[in-house]
């Protein structure tokens, strides 16, 4: 009951900050509500008993992408107030419509699954993670070192990918 | 070597493991060569991509699940690398005439073909969520940067930004999709995933996971809705890069759509299959209609292309053997076809004319007779004219839809394959009928001439006698399970 209560809990603060990160005017701003954004979901992990992913999590998002956010923000220059849009094709309303139709069907959906049954998978998956033995990283280590070795490698692949393309289209000439 | 790892899991990935050194390869020859002898570099990745070929053959009739589960080697994903494999090499013969036109950096354009292609490869073998989704990610992260490549033209700099915005935002919808399906199965396999969630009660989340994958993969093969970016992009990146795009990259993401719904969902066939149905429809319809008033042959294509994604849904929706049979055939004629189109495209680009609109190409052929002779074969090839190859692959997906009771689905197939003519033989009258176009001679490289002389090949030798590909087909589409299983009573 009191994990229900953290839960829910958390989630509407992820979400309400969510909804700031997008909302607020100030470049700054925004991507300080996302570092409280991040923080949550990292504490989101330490509930789910993923300590390492939490640490990371706080290491990797709330640390480094932000920090790379806020060099952008500050090298390119907003001051200047992002010009509207005059373009009669951007069919806002529409677009509004859309998107709480959308919404409507998913928290329907959402309610009238969770009074159904409760998710039997995640005691499978829970139980599929327990037969490796070991601290938490030790268990993801393991993982990804065996079982996941192949997508692991291809993740090195999409990161020199990456690189790369930074480079080929950041460099005036190389 | 890790446990659980034997040296038979290394060599069932041989062909990729070939295909990553040699992209490293290209990479280090490019830093070591003289800035005047790039030229070297489009030889050395066709070696790579031949080597990988040889790699690939002994795994015709192979038929294995490898590195724990996360990879099926089998002959679907023998037929897919294959396509693949064609494509690339297609592609990069049309490139290298191209490349200097535009003075490109020709190392890290060859390496970003082969890893795109790499990517493909495990899109068309992963069997495992994880490894579909890695995959996909390689492949767009590729797509994104090469579609930028003209680095001082604005209209690549607006695709790559284009795709790389619509296509984050579409692969966040995916692995939405995909969470909820793990969420609710508690495994990322695809085929644990069939038997996990068939034994369970029908939950209403998983129609809204279903709807995400679907909406994701709709993005990647540009079907209507999800087609908006399509004619930006392919107006705006290199032509090469179009080509590839528009041929390996839907053909790896029909791949992963077969994968995850005949394999992963097939009990929810009666779900999709409406779904599908719609898109199919939709994409055939608006795809085709709003080529009909386009200037710009790249956006015509696009267009074109979006259509194409329409038939090839219409296999989807059959969800039988033959279906996905007709598919494969109609994915690989679509390499010929629409690759040589491009490449005649390529070639219009020279020093002094942009080349990509329609007018480009009038009197044609007074000025490079092979050159209109091919790009009409390749144009009533898309048409669905007999005796082109596109007529046999559009033969095999409509009798597929019209076998499993999909009548409407085909008759719509038929009419828009009509209207579509329209603007394939608007092309012909622009070659043969119009004024000669302004601008320096149109010259094709020897590379360029064998692009063109394979596509042709392909055209013109499978329309008249398809029946090894049509083997070669059937036999590859018998490893994907769960067909036969999910042959739904459902129709319109």
């Amino acid at each position: 009951m009191a994990e229900a209560i953290v839960f829910y809990g958390l989630a509407a603060l992820i979400l309400g900050f969510a909804v700031l990160v997008i909302s607020t005017r100030n470049t700054v701003h925004s991507a300080l509500y996302l570092v409280v954004n991040f923080l949550l979901v990292a504490m989101l992990y330490v509930m789910l008993g993923a300590e390492f992913l939490a640490a990371i999590q706080v290491l990797v998002y709330a640390g480094g992408i932000v920090v790379l956010y806020l060099f952008v923000v500050m090298l390119v220059n907003l001051k200047r107030p992002p010009e509207t849009h005059q373009d009669p094709r951007r069919q806002t309303r529409l677009g509004l419509a859309l998107a709480s139709a959308l919404l409507a069907e998913l928290a329907a959906i959402i309610v009238y699954s969770a009074t159904g049954e409760s998710a039997p998978a995640a005691t499978a998956a829970a139980a599929a993670g327990a037969d490796i033995a070991g601290g938490n990283v030790e268990q993801i280590g393991m993982l990804l070192y065996t079982n996941y070795l192949i997508p692991f490698e291809v993740a090195s692949m999409l990161l020199l990918v990456a690189m790369i393309g930074a480079i080929v289209l950041a460099k005036r000439e190389l | 070597m890790p446990a659980g790892f034997s040296a038979a899991d290394f060599y069932n990935i041989l062909p990729e493991l070939v295909l990553t050194g040699g992209a490293l390869l290209v990479l280090i020859v490019d830093v070591l060569t003289a800035r005047q002898q790039r030229g070297l570099l489009a030889w050395v990745t066709l070696g790579v991509l031949v080597a990988t070929l040889l790699a690939l053959l002994p795994f015709s009739d192979v038929n294995t699940v490898a590195s724990r589960g996360l990879l099926a080697i089998d002959g679907f994903a023998f037929f897919f690398k294959l396509v693949f494999l064609l494509t690339a090499l297609v592609t990069v013969l049309m490139s290298s005439s191209y490349i200097e036109v535009e003075g490109l950096r020709a190392g890290e354009y060859y390496f970003l073909i082969l890893c795109a292609t790499l990517g493909m490869m495990f899109m068309a073998s992963g069997i495992d969520l994880i490894t579909i989704f890695i995959g996909l990610e390689t492949m767009a992260v590729a797509f994104y940067i090469l579609a930028g490549f003209l680095k001082p033209n604005r209209r690549s700099n607006e695709a790559a930004v284009k795709y790389f915005l619509l296509g984050a935002f579409s692969l966040g919808l995916l692995l939405y999709g995909m969470s909820i399906l793990y969420g609710l199965s508690g495994t990322t396999n695809v085929r644990e995933l069939a038997t996990v969630l068939a034994s369970q009660e029908r939950n209403a989340l998983l129609i809204v996971g279903l709807v995400m994958v679907v909406a994701g993969i709709g993005f990647k093969i540009a079907a209507v809705p999800f087609h908006m970016w399509a004619p930006d992009v392919y107006e705006g990146a290199p032509t090469p890069v179009t080509a590839f795009l528009s041929v390996g990259s839907k053909a790896a993401s029909f791949a992963m759509l077969l994968r995850l719904f005949m394999e992963g969902l097939p009990f929810l066939a009666d779900m999709w299959q409406p779904m599908f149905w719609v898109l199919a429809v939709m994409s055939m319809t608006v795809g085709n209609l709003a080529a009909l008033t386009q200037s710009n042959i790249k956006r015509m294509l696009a267009y074109s292309s979006i259509a194409h994604a329409g038939y090839l849904l219409i296999g989807v929706v059959a969800n039988s053997s033959r279906g996905v049979t007709a598919m494969m055939i109609y994915l690989l004629l679509y390499v010929f076809m629409q690759l040589g189109a491009f490449a005649v495209v390529v070639m219009l680009r020279r020093q002094d004319v942009a080349g990509d609109e329609l007018k480009d190409l009038s009197g044609l052929y007074f000025r490079y007779p092979t050159a209109a002779v091919a790009m009409l074969f390749f144009m009533l090839s898309l048409g669905g004219l007999p005796p082109t190859a596109g007529f046999m692959g559009k033969f095999w997906l409509f009798s597929a839809a019209i076998e499993s009771g999909f009548i409407w689905l085909a008759v719509i197939g038929v009419l828009n394959s009509a209207v579509s003519l329209y603007y394939y033989i608007r092309v012909v009258v622009f070659m043969w009928m119009k004024e000669e176009a302004l601008g320096s001679p149109i010259v094709a490289s020897p590379s360029m001439a064998v692009a063109l002389t394979v596509a042709l090949a392909g055209a013109v030798v499978f329309g008249v006698y398809p029946r090894p590909l049509f083997e070669l087909a059937q036999e590859s589409a018998q490893s994907i399970g769960g067909v036969a299983a999910a042959v739904s009573a459902l129709s319109f």
